[in-house]
């Protein structure tokens, strides 16, 4: 009775299609590393802020000298040292000149250098240090006497000797940082390459047949990122106050270009009377530091697959 | 060991000598001569000659190449153009003190100050003190060295009367020129301490040290100080350079007789001499402080082989 009336039930019943593959099967598309650290950017509130900031910097930098209708260079000798008011935005300086289309002007040249500074560490300083110490042996050996021959042939005469073959101005200045401003950065990856590249887990890659591109790209640098990130941090300020220290001997900007670190500088001879010469590059510039700063601990912290949660 | 320190006492050389001929040659690129320019057209065609003829500079370069390499070669540096023929060793001599007295200074200072906030910073990671030294860490490298030089003075010196504002007299009057040019240090030394101590206390060894009972303190001095010392090591090494061998900006604001500003005149003035005695001097200090940098790795780090990859 019941043997019959299963099999009559039986047939009701029909296999489900099981494919091994199917439980397998991502349903979502897959994120790549680029994709996976941006969405641990964008939690991060004060990176965000940052970021913003220092877009509303760059605007500000772009159109900034075009929102008034003085120019960064002209001469008012009937407004010299004024202070902040309706006219003048942010005053005058000594020659009279508006100081807001200064601040703009000089900080579209000190990001300038900042951006240049910062792509040279990234691209050059950390290809040669990472090299230097993943091959290492003899290419090693050659390639730090290298750097130590670029830091030991004084920069100044070089500088002054592009001075002569080129016009002094922003250009000479972001090739004498080309030649120099990449070898911390380098030292420092190769340190930390030299420390990583006994560990274990570069000897297990190097087994399962990882080529040295491989090994630097996917294990090595991922595991240098914190230090150069912040050296990063470190070198975008030191470079633009190399800027400023060049305009101050006579070697870098030529007046009346103006330059963030060539403001300071001016508004810092006339601090007792003029405060506000000093006052607003000063906020322009450690705004500029803070927020590059933030970001940059907020994309270490993004980039850094330990940092995961 | 010994036979890769004679290894590289060797390149050392060599790179010296590179250093040096590069620097000369290109030196003599400069515009100009050492001479008073207004002057020297007033003299007489073979007057001029007879000066330049004293100071053998109417030989070609390469001749007076050869020339400057057989001097320093027997350890002599020349005399200068600009400061009444003293030979350039003696003007060195008499310059570094200051410059290597401030420097060693900021240096230690800023070393044990950036040390200590940047391993309490990572220990409390995310607490008051760590926001503390990040805040000082960014205001260390945004604030130009001179103004804070110049609030130094302000303040210490003249407001509160408290150490000398500037000249070279006595030994308070190194303190300020150190501390304004530590806090540049302090920030470095903070931030890369700070950060490769988060990453060496996540690692396994530090979960291992606690569970083995180690106090707090033991587990961060024995394990993790010593881990997280490379990149402040690497860093280190060209910022004690440059310190000792003075820097422009902090001497010409305190007043003091350095070296720095001694070498930005010699290549304005083109004291030939004076630039190569400096140069030579700077590099030869670098090019050791590097090895000694190389060394102290495989000392940190046993892992780290001296010459790695050279068998």
């Amino acid at each position: 009775m019941q043997q019959q009336e299963k099999a009559s039930l039986d047939h009701l019943f029909r296999p489900a299609s099981v494919s091994a593959k199917e439980p397998e099967k991502i349903s979502r598309p897959p994120l790549t590393a680029f994709q996976d650290s941006f969405r641990r950017l964008r939690k991060n509130r004060a990176a965000i802020v940052s970021l913003i900031i220092l877009i509303l910097l760059g605007v500000l930098a772009i159109i900034g000298p075009w929102m008034t209708s003085y120019t960064y260079y002209d001469t008012d000798y009937s407004a010299v040292y004024k202070a902040p008011n309706a006219d003048h935005w942010l005053g005058t300086d000594k020659f009279g000149r508006d100081q807001w289309a200064r601040i703009w002007e000089g900080t579209r040249i000190s990001l300038l250098i900042a951006v240049l500074a910062a792509v040279l560490d990234l691209v050059i300083g950390v290809a040669y240090g990472a090299i230097s110490a993943l091959v290492g042996g003899r290419v090693d050996n050659v390639m730090q006497r290298i750097v130590e021959i670029i830091i030991g042939i004084p920069s100044l005469i070089i500088i002054i000797l592009l001075m002569m073959v080129m016009e002094p101005g922003i250009m000479t200045i972001m090739l004498a940082m080309v030649i120099t401003g990449w070898v911390n950065m380098a030292r420092l990856v190769r340190a930390q390459i030299l420390k990583l590249k006994e560990q274990e887990y570069v000897l297990a890659a190097r087994s399962l047949g990882a080529s040295n591109t491989q090994i630097i790209l996917k294990h090595l640098i991922p595991n240098t990122i914190g230090i150069i990130v912040i050296n990063t941090m470190f070198t975008i300020p030191s470079a633009i106050f190399t800027e400023a220290f060049l305009s101050f001997i006579g070697l870098g900007l030529q007046e009346p270009m103006a330059s963030l670190g060539v403001l300071i500088h001016d508004g810092y001879q006339a601090i007792n009377t003029q405060y506000h010469l000093l006052l607003y590059p000063a906020i322009v510039i450690i705004a500029i530091m803070v927020t590059f700063n933030i970001l940059g601990d907020g994309l270490r912290d993004a980039l850094d697959p330990r940092m995961r949660k | 060991m010994k036979r890769y320190i004679g290894m590289r006492l060797v390149y050392l050389l060599i790179t010296l000598f590179v250093i040096t001929t590069a620097t000369f040659f290109l030196m003599k690129q400069l515009p100009g001569t050492p001479f008073d320019e207004e002057k020297l057209n007033r003299l007489p065609v073979e007057e001029r000659q007879l000066l330049y003829a004293s100071y053998g500079l109417d030989q070609p370069v390469y001749v007076q190449y050869v020339r400057y390499l057989a001097n320093v070669v027997q350890g002599d540096f020349g005399t200068s153009f600009t400061y009444k023929n003293m030979p350039v060793k003696d003007i060195i001599a008499n310059r570094i003190g200051p410059s290597a007295l401030i420097g060693l200074q900021a240096v230690v200072l800023g070393l044990s100050i950036g040390l200590i906030l940047g391993i309490i910073a990572a220990y409390r990671h995310n607490s008051a003190w760590d926001y503390f030294t990040m805040f000082i860490a960014v205001l260390g490298v945004s604030v130009p060295n001179f103004v804070l030089a110049a609030l130094l003075q302000y303040y210490v010196g003249l407001k509160w009367g408290l150490l000398p504002v500037a000249f070279w007299d006595s030994y308070e009057n190194s303190i300020l020129p150190s501390v304004a040019l530590s806090v540049g240090v302090v920030a470095i030394i903070a931030r890369f301490a700070r950060n490769e101590m988060l990453e060496v206390l996540q690692q396994d060894y530090i979960t291992t040290a606690k569970a083995k009972g180690l106090t707090n303190m033991a587990v961060v001095m024995r394990h993790a100080v010593r881990n997280s010392l490379i990149p402040v090591v690497t860093i280190l090494g060209p910022i004690v350079v440059n310190l000792l061998t003075g820097s422009l900006v902090i001497e010409n604001i305190f007043g003091v007789p350095g070296i720095g500003s001694l070498f930005v005149d010699s290549i304005k003035m083109n004291d030939y001499s004076t630039i190569m005695g400096i140069t030579i001097f700077y590099s030869a200090f670098y090019v050791f402080i590097m090895l000694i940098v190389d060394m102290l790795y495989s000392v940190i780090d046993p892992r780290i082989r001296l010459a790695s990859g050279g068998e």
